[in-house]
């Protein structure tokens, strides 16, 4: 978790500048890539929150981004509200449903909430696909406005693309206060000993329901730049799939380190557009690239590269423990 | 003297067998009641019904006059009583120092200071103290899971005591600890006992350990008390001598 100093600090400005200007050398289709990117990584860091850092699995995730990009294209694109409006609701109406989503796991744990909340998925799914009234059914919702910001328009790929790299920075800073605050500490105490947890006082019903409370709020807040990015909206995005591919990023980033869900977010966003020079063996060897990384790392690649920098610092644990032994 | 615990007729039934059975004591500020018992004499079932981990079939638990019976664990930690387990509960990925902080923490403020406020809850330095009290200072940094048992049976005692509990129960402190580590433990313990005026109730089966850190000890069998006393009483007592040999 800890930044390991200067080179830790000096290779974050280093990404954030890429970050930054990366749209100038990229074509439109590369600036929307980047985007979803930034997208992806807002609900990962979510999922991350819930999954990663609090213990508690959620295939749920992909229906608040569905939720929170209907609450934003609806209110936008037929109600004529301002985006930070719509924005904010999406953020809202997901924190509370997701708190509600938490009830179930008060109860039950690992498979049997994984299947609650794959229940959850679906049905959030098949109201988004038959409220025809309010949701457009099969056909969507279409001409999702960009939103103007103080007279800033984002119609343009790279405008929007600052937007969202804005929330996601916004969102990175404020999940990195969280989990460095006792709030975090609490929520992996919940992953790791719900138990002695309680025995010390951490209350962990109250806790459960904040950690899938702010995980959801993040995929709604995902899900109300979603609308805008692609313009277009119908149910089918926010199935099952999606949840599973957000499982993935987490997974394969590193699930419960802090920077995993970027990682992750690469290697389900733009990894399969780099392959997509292999033509249709493209799944294939993302498939197996996945599955591979699984076998030999199950903590994800920064699980790997904690790993492999490891042994650098074994050493000294060794001596200070024999010194400790009698 | 005032009195920090009651239990009265305590009972716990799993289906048609049981396991505590009308069990009642008290205890007073500062006292040390060590309770032992063969194995499956019910000691770890009660510790559990007192601490609101399982509710009792039958009887009631006061601490400080107050009733709490059946409380949630983490309410009751807040009212002052604190718990170590029989099996490593430590929390491995966590530092040290953070699963002393996490010990800490829930007694530090509000639920929305502990979002917005410092991250450590400003309990560093008391967890730096706990630290060097318990002789882990060269282990602060190093994640918990990577310890050797007998020092994470430390740190599970030191969290325990992060908070400042008024009554600490303590479940087998001595169990699996090598000699030199158990005479640090008994003489931390005697020193927390002695400076803060905290109660303990410690189950234990090293009778040497258990004989010379209590003031009064009550022994189980089948779940019942058999007998209670001083050390040197119950040392004598030819039920518990029973009790443990057959007769």
């Amino acid at each position: 978790m800890r930044l390991a100093g200067r080179p830790g600090a000096v290779f974050l400005a280093l990404v954030a500048i890429a970050l930054i200007v990366a749209p100038m050398g990229l074509k439109p289709h590369g600036v929307y890539l980047i985007s979803m990117w930034a997208v992806m990584s807002i609900a990962a860091i979510g999922l991350n929150l819930t999954l990663g850092y609090a213990g508690q699995i959620s295939l749920a995730q992909a229906a608040f981004v569905g939720i929170g990009a209907y609450c934003s294209a609806i209110l936008t694109a037929k109600f004529g509200w301002p985006f930070g409006g719509a924005f904010a609701l999406a953020a809202v109406l997901c924190f509370a449903i997701g708190w509600l989503l938490g009830y179930p796991a008060l109860r039950v744990q690992h498979h049997y909430l994984a299947f609650v909340t794959l229940a959850f998925t679906t049905l959030v799914y098949l109201v988004l696909r038959n409220e025809e009234k309010w949701t457009g059914g099969t056909y969507g919702i279409s001409g999702i406005p960009r939103p103007s910001l103080f007279g800033w328009s984002t119609k343009g790929g790279p405008a929007f693309y600052y937007l969202c790299l804005f929330v996601l920075a916004v969102v990175s800073w404020l999940t990195w206060r969280l989990v460095r605050s006792p709030w975090g500490r609490a929520f992996m105490a919940l992953r790791e000993n719900p138990l002695r947890a309680s025995s010390l006082g951490v209350d962990t019903r109250r806790y459960t329901l904040m950690a899938f409370a702010i995980g959801s709020a993040l995929g709604g807040v995902a899900g109300a730049l979603y609308a805008p990015l692609v313009e277009y909206i119908d149910p089918t995005p926010f199935a099952l799939g999606l949840s599973l591919n957000l499982l993935l990023m987490v997974i394969v980033g590193g699930s419960g380190y802090f920077f995993g869900p970027y990682l992750g977010a690469i290697v389900s966003v733009l990894l399969p557009e780099w392959l997509r020079v292999t033509d249709s063996l493209y799944l294939i060897i993302y498939a197996v690239a996945v599955m591979l990384l699984m076998v030999v790392c199950p903590s994800g690649l920064l699980g790997l590269a904690e790993r492999l920098l490891k042994p650098a610092r074994k050493e000294p644990v060794a001596r200070a423990a024999a010194k400790a032994a009698p | 003297m005032t009195q920090v615990l009651e239990v009265r007729g305590l009972s716990k039934r799993f289906g048609g067998i049981s396991a505590v059975e009308d069990v009642s004591f008290e205890l007073n500020e500062g006292e040390i009641l060590g309770i032992i018992g063969p194995n499956g004499s019910g000691k770890s079932t009660l510790f559990n019904c007192i601490l609101g981990q399982l509710q009792p079939s039958a009887g009631s638990v006061h601490v400080d006059g107050r009733a709490v019976t059946g409380m949630r664990p983490c309410d009751l930690n807040r009212l002052g009583v604190s718990r170590t387990f029989q099996l490593l509960q430590v929390f491995p990925q966590l530092s040290v120092r953070e699963n002393l902080i996490l010990a800490g923490q829930e007694h530090q403020g509000t639920m929305w200071s502990r979002l917005v406020g410092r991250g450590d809850a400003g309990l560093t330095d008391a967890a730096e103290r706990m630290i060097e009290f318990f002789r882990l200072g060269h282990l602060a940094d190093e994640k918990a899971g990577g310890l050797s048992y007998g020092q994470q049976k430390l740190l599970d005692a030191a969290m325990a005591f992060m908070s400042g509990p008024r009554l600490v129960l303590l479940d087998e402190p001595a169990g699996g600890v090598n000699l030199t580590m158990l005479a640090d433990l008994r003489e931390r313990l005697l020193a927390i006992n002695r400076e803060q005026n905290a109660t303990f109730v410690v189950i234990e089966h090293n009778m040497e350990f258990v004989m010379s850190l209590c003031t009064r000890i009550l022994v189980l069998a089948e779940g019942r008390i058999i007998a209670a006393g001083t050390p040197e009483e119950v040392r004598g007592n030819r039920q518990v001598i029973e009790a443990y040999l057959g007769n």
